[in-house]
């Protein structure tokens, strides 16, 4: 069963972390994935740009109108995602929560897939 | 890691908003700085047990306006009455959520925070200073090492910036939209001061002041938050963000500027320059050029280039020629000459130079390229003649030094150019 975990923070207090505090996270959070790959578990995983850096698309007219800045004004930001191949909601939710621990503050929103297609597919 | 340094960043990011609001209210910057410090100290004794608040920035004006006001009331009991007016409505909590929902006013106050440290009185290293000081909470001792000079001077220096920008009465009222306009250009001027005094620093004070870039892209970021539809803006922060990038490749080991063609190009932040593209992707849809966003726009064109050798000189001139056309300026004429002599040979950027050399009778660089282009055309007495020039023009030994460098490496290809 394949799961996305969507990851929210405070994107000005992420902007805020020193370089310290960053390099910290990170590397706490590449020890899980690194066993989570090797346990065959581990989808693509991005870190996304700052939402300054988004343009958003509306399709509900015709023709599109291209907005800059992000789909959402929210207190936390869509900050980057994993996606996890596991058994059940409670594994997906196991891995959610050691990440959580490795990397404090914010959501993190455990979905189910409906469609996947790998990379090349 | 301590809970404290998380604690710190949320702080530190709540900090333009909540004093800028404060600000508003007190219309008073100590009578803020103050109300924000005594709430930051509340937080470090509360936020550690209950974790910090959802709306740090809410929680810390709530707080810091509560504790200002105590004091206020205590005053009364020994002072005359506040005016009226400062004192109008501040009791009444529903505003306050009122007003956090209200994003235009958020927006208007924190760059009027931001607007208050540009007061054209002040010198530009004041008014960087006044900047970090109050709306980044850098500590005085912080920025007094940067700038070397002591920590009582530094004080003396911000506390006479304050009271010039007190009794400069920017007012309080939402600006309409031409002086929003002002105010966000002034803005973005002075923090690109900022980013200045960390990116042009050299040598030892270069690690003390890599903190002001860092800081100038955090307040640019949420400069942009707030006006995400401003390309100059978007133009900026790409600017700082392509430039900024480069920082790990700029200085050698003993501090002296490698210069762009010389530089380990792996060295560079790729994350930065793929943020800065974006940006400056952003900034051109809107069809409304500008001088932040064309030098952003140079910049790019040199960080997508591998090596110097695939540098896309075509775009770089037609780049500097429309800045040329915005912003009329010698400097910005010399660097075009130097795309120039890269498409179309030393002759024509010769000729596009040579009009310049009142206006630039003391810019080093100018006689640098000019002696450059003058040993590619063989000339190679006139090609000294030029060289001496442009040592003569060095401040200090290790500017001369820096010169002697480049001028060694422009020798060097020029003799190649003209054997070739």
């Amino acid at each position: 069963m394949h799961y996305a975990i969507l990851c929210y923070h405070s994107e000005e207090v992420v902007m805020a972390w020193t370089k310290e505090q960053n390099d910290e996270v990170m590397g706490r959070l590449e020890k899980i994935r690194q066993r989570i790959a090797k346990e065959g578990k581990l989808g693509p995983v991005a870190r996304l740009l700052p939402t300054t850096a988004a343009t958003t698309l509306r399709k509900d007219r015709d023709p599109p109108l291209i907005l800059d800045g992000p789909f959402a004004e929210t207190k936390e930001q869509f900050l980057g995602f994993y996606i996890v191949d596991v058994a059940d909601l409670d594994e997906a939710l196991g891995i959610a929560r050691e990440l959580g621990e490795a990397n404090p503050g914010g959501a993190f929103e455990v979905r189910p897939l409906a469609v996947y297609y790998p990379a090349g597919v | 890691m301590a809970e404290i340094a998380w604690i710190h960043a949320a702080l530190t990011s709540a900090r333009p908003q909540a004093i800028s609001a404060l600000l508003r209210y007190f219309r008073d910057l100590d009578v803020a700085e103050e109300a924000y410090q005594e709430a930051c100290l509340r937080a470090l004794k509360t936020w550690p047990q209950n974790g910090p608040p959802r709306d740090p920035a809410a929680w810390l004006i709530f707080v810091g306006r509560n504790v200002a006001l105590d004091q206020v009331r205590r005053q009364k009991k020994q002072t005359a009455l506040p005016e009226d007016d400062q004192l109008s409505d501040l009791d009444d909590a529903e505003t306050e959520v009122a007003e956090r929902l209200d994003g235009a006013h958020y927006r208007d106050d924190i760059l009027r925070l931001l607007f208050i440290c540009c007061h054209p009185d002040l010198p530009s290293t004041q008014q960087v200073a006044l900047a970090l000081r109050i709306v980044s909470g850098l500590t005085v001792k912080q920025i007094a090492r940067a700038f070397l000079v002591g920590e009582s001077a530094m004080e003396q220096r911000i506390t006479r910036a304050k009271a010039r920008v007190a009794a400069a009465n920017v007012p309080f009222e939402a600006p309409g939209p031409v002086e929003r306009a002002e105010r966000l250009a002034a803005v973005a001027a002075m923090l690109y001061l900022v980013f200045n005094e960390g990116y042009s620093a050299s040598g030892a004070e270069s690690d003390r002041r890599r903190p002001f870039s860092e800081e100038a892209i955090r307040l640019m970021r949420l400069l942009l938050r707030l006006f995400p539809t401003e390309p100059e803006i978007m133009g900026l922060l790409a600017l700082m963000l392509l430039q900024h990038a480069r920082a790990p490749a700029r200085l050698d080991a003993g501090g002296q500027i490698i210069l762009l063609e010389d530089q380990d190009r792996s060295l560079w932040d790729r994350e930065m320059i793929a943020e800065g593209l974006a940006l400056v992707d952003k900034a051109m849809r809107h069809r409304r050029p500008g001088p932040y966003q064309l030098q952003a726009a140079i910049a790019g064109v040199h960080s997508r280039a591998a090596q110097p050798g695939e540098t896309d000189w075509a775009q770089i001139d037609v780049l500097y020629a429309t800045l040329e056309h915005i912003q009329p300026s010698p400097v910005i004429t010399l660097n075009r000459a130097v795309a120039i002599a890269k498409l179309r040979g030393p002759e024509a950027a010769l000729a596009t130079i040579e009009p310049l050399e009142q206006q630039l009778s003391g810019y080093f660089y100018f006689f640098g390229f000019k002696g450059w282009l003058l040993m590619q055309l063989g000339r190679s007495r006139e090609a000294r003649a030029a060289f001496d020039r442009a040592i003569g023009l060095a401040g200090s030994a290790s500017e001369a030094a820096h010169i002697r460098q480049h001028i060694d490496r422009l020798m060097r290809e020029g003799e190649q150019a003209a054997a070739g």
